[in-house]
């Protein structure tokens, strides 16, 4: 906008008007007064009672819950990220088999919902009642109980891990596509056998493709762990939900867990803006756009 | 690197092609050590194509291609040719420096890092001298101040300088360039061009696929024009310039000399 006044033939500065956006600020009105009068109706309503909120938010039970919650965050994730490289290196390789079966993989976790691979977990001794580990042929070997292996705390690991392994696994495959092909016909060129290409030249380079969603991945993991408490996972909402049904306290308890998540996420938004500055290219900067701040405040955000 | 006048290439009846298209269709075509042999065509002409088939980037599927003694892709064994495997084919490529129309430099190292590379990945040359190493090779590019930079900070003629020392730092017998000035601004041309006539003074064996036709002139010992996948003629550059042996030839010189270059040939 310019507000540096414009010379007319003989000189003389004539200030330039200020534009007044009568549309926006009537439509920021409308919206403002909508968001307000629904704020107001749950925080004046005499049937939530604030100070059983306050009391449960440091409960011992709902922080043992957040704690595990973002343990099974945490692992589950690193499962997920390992396992997912693994598959899209299956997925591209040469070998139809192994593709194939990548291909298979995919399909199979992102067909079924979570919600019924974590019970698909949860009951494995159904079709398991022991796990073996032994020599083909010999009684060398590890046995245990099934049920006592797939706790909740297990299940959810492995049911969230998995899944999030084959969503992952497409995005991990997307960012070594990415990767210009002229890179592999250099690496190729300079005496490189194909490992060592995606080891050496093309993994590094699609890293900054990759990493960046990995941040969202685990944002909405520290979410989905909340279906966890259909296997009693001991998570943050199978705690909170525990409270409520023997206080009946509901509304108060989802508003205590939603605080939680809600402090989680903007950790792990937080951490992973520094992420995407320490591997993200401009461009995945650029895509995004500045956030709020940095429109408000354009040159403090420059 | 081999001795002078042995073959360093020796293609005969080359084929290549991808489904029903014919790329290649019999190439003869030989270089000696410490020549230069430029190749000029129309563009689909199959140059490109022929000359990746040198290093094994493009796979032949006829006739025989042996570059530097041995047959591209295969061995010879109990009275077969076994195909390569990955690692046969990472071995053989790395006497050969390749040089991209578009540089390819890695964009996630800088300059010094993209010439370390292949000694360091490779060959296993320590860090260390395989970064002094490199910054020797710059020094001999000219880049030896903008040994930090990144590829994208670089320009056009800058990048292919540093691609041509990535490919030297491997202490190649054979160095191909495929189209190494055509993605470069016209002003950029000449620094790529100083560089290569300086390897060609040194008797680097060089096959150079181009439209550099006054380079060819100069410093070409052979020059040899393709079309439809097969060389029309092949001879001394300034003979063949001046006088073309075939109707294809002619046109292709007049279309892409200008009227006072062929004044000077």
């Amino acid at each position: 906008m310019r507000t540096e006044p414009i010379a007319d033939a003989s000189g003389t500065p004539i200030p330039v008007a200020r534009t007044l956006h009568w549309g926006r600020w009537l439509a920021a009105a409308v919206a403002s007064a909508v968001v307000g009068w629904l704020v107001y109706l749950v925080v004046v309503n005499p049937r939530l009672d604030w100070g059983k909120v306050a009391e449960y938010l440091f409960n011992d039970r709902i922080l043992d819950g957040v704690w595990v919650t973002v343990e099974i965050s945490v692992l589950a994730t690193v499962l997920g990220l390992v396992l997912g490289v693994v598959i899209a290196i299956m997925r591209l390789s040469h070998n139809p088999v192994l593709s194939w079966l990548a291909t298979l993989y995919i399909w199979f976790f992102r067909g079924t919902p979570v919600l019924v691979q974590l019970i698909f977990w949860y009951n494995l001794a159904f079709l398991f009642p022991e796990l073996v580990l032994k020599i083909p042929f010999t009684t060398i070997g590890l046995k245990w109980d099934t049920n006592q292996v797939m706790t909740g705390f297990t299940s959810a690991m492995l049911g969230l891990g998995l899944n999030l392994a084959a969503y992952f696994a497409e995005t991990v495959r997307a960012g070594i596509q990415a990767v210009d092909h002229g890179q592999t016909e250099a690496a190729y060129a300079l005496g490189m056998t194909p490992a060592k290409r995606m080891r050496v030249i093309v993994l590094p380079q699609a890293l900054r493709i990759i990493i960046p969603p990995t941040g969202n991945e685990f944002i909405s993991m520290l979410k989905t762990t909340s279906l966890v408490y259909v296997v009693a996972g001991h998570d943050l909402m199978t705690n909170a939900s525990q409270i409520y049904k023997t206080n009946n306290l509901i509304m108060e308890l989802l508003i205590v867990a939603s605080l939680w998540y809600m402090l989680m996420t903007a950790v792990s938004t937080f951490l992973q803006g520094r992420l995407e500055r320490r591997f993200g290219s401009e461009a995945v900067r650029l895509v995004r756009g500045g956030g709020l701040a940095a429109r408000i405040l354009p040159k403090a955000a420059a | 690197m081999s001795a002078a006048g042995e073959q360093v290439v020796r293609a005969s009846g080359v084929r290549m092609g991808y489904g029903d298209v014919q790329v290649l269709n019999g190439v003869d075509f030989t270089v000696a050590a410490g020549e230069v042999s430029c190749v000029i065509g129309p563009s689909g002409s199959g140059k490109s194509t022929f000359l990746r088939c040198l290093n094994g980037l493009e796979t032949v599927l006829g006739g025989s291609l042996r570059v530097l003694g041995e047959e591209v892709g295969h061995t010879l064994r109990d009275g077969r040719y076994r195909p390569w495997t990955p690692k046969e084919f990472a071995a053989f490529r790395r006497n050969i420096g390749m040089v991209f129309q578009r540089f390819n430099l890695f964009a996630h190292h800088s300059a010094l890092e993209n010439v370390a590379c292949g000694p360091v990945h490779v060959l296993g040359t320590p860090q260390d001298r395989a970064r002094s190493l490199a910054m020797e090779h710059l020094e001999r590019v000219g880049l030896a101040d903008h040994a930090h930079k990144r590829p994208h900070q670089l320009s056009g003629g800058q990048q292919q300088r540093v691609a041509i020392a990535r490919a030297l730092a491997m202490n190649p017998a054979l160095m191909l360039f495929d189209e190494p000035t055509s993605a470069l601004d016209p002003e950029l041309v000449d620094e790529v061009l100083e560089v290569m006539k300086g390897l060609a003074a040194e008797g680097m064996t060089m096959v150079v696929v181009t439209h550099e036709i006054a380079f060819a002139r100069e410093v070409g010992d052979w020059l040899t024009f393709f079309a439809d996948g097969v060389i029309v003629e092949r001879g001394r550059p300034r003979e063949l310039l001046a006088n073309p042996g075939h109707e294809r030839t002619r046109a292709f010189l007049s279309s892409v000399l200008s009227s006072k270059e062929r004044q000077e040939s």
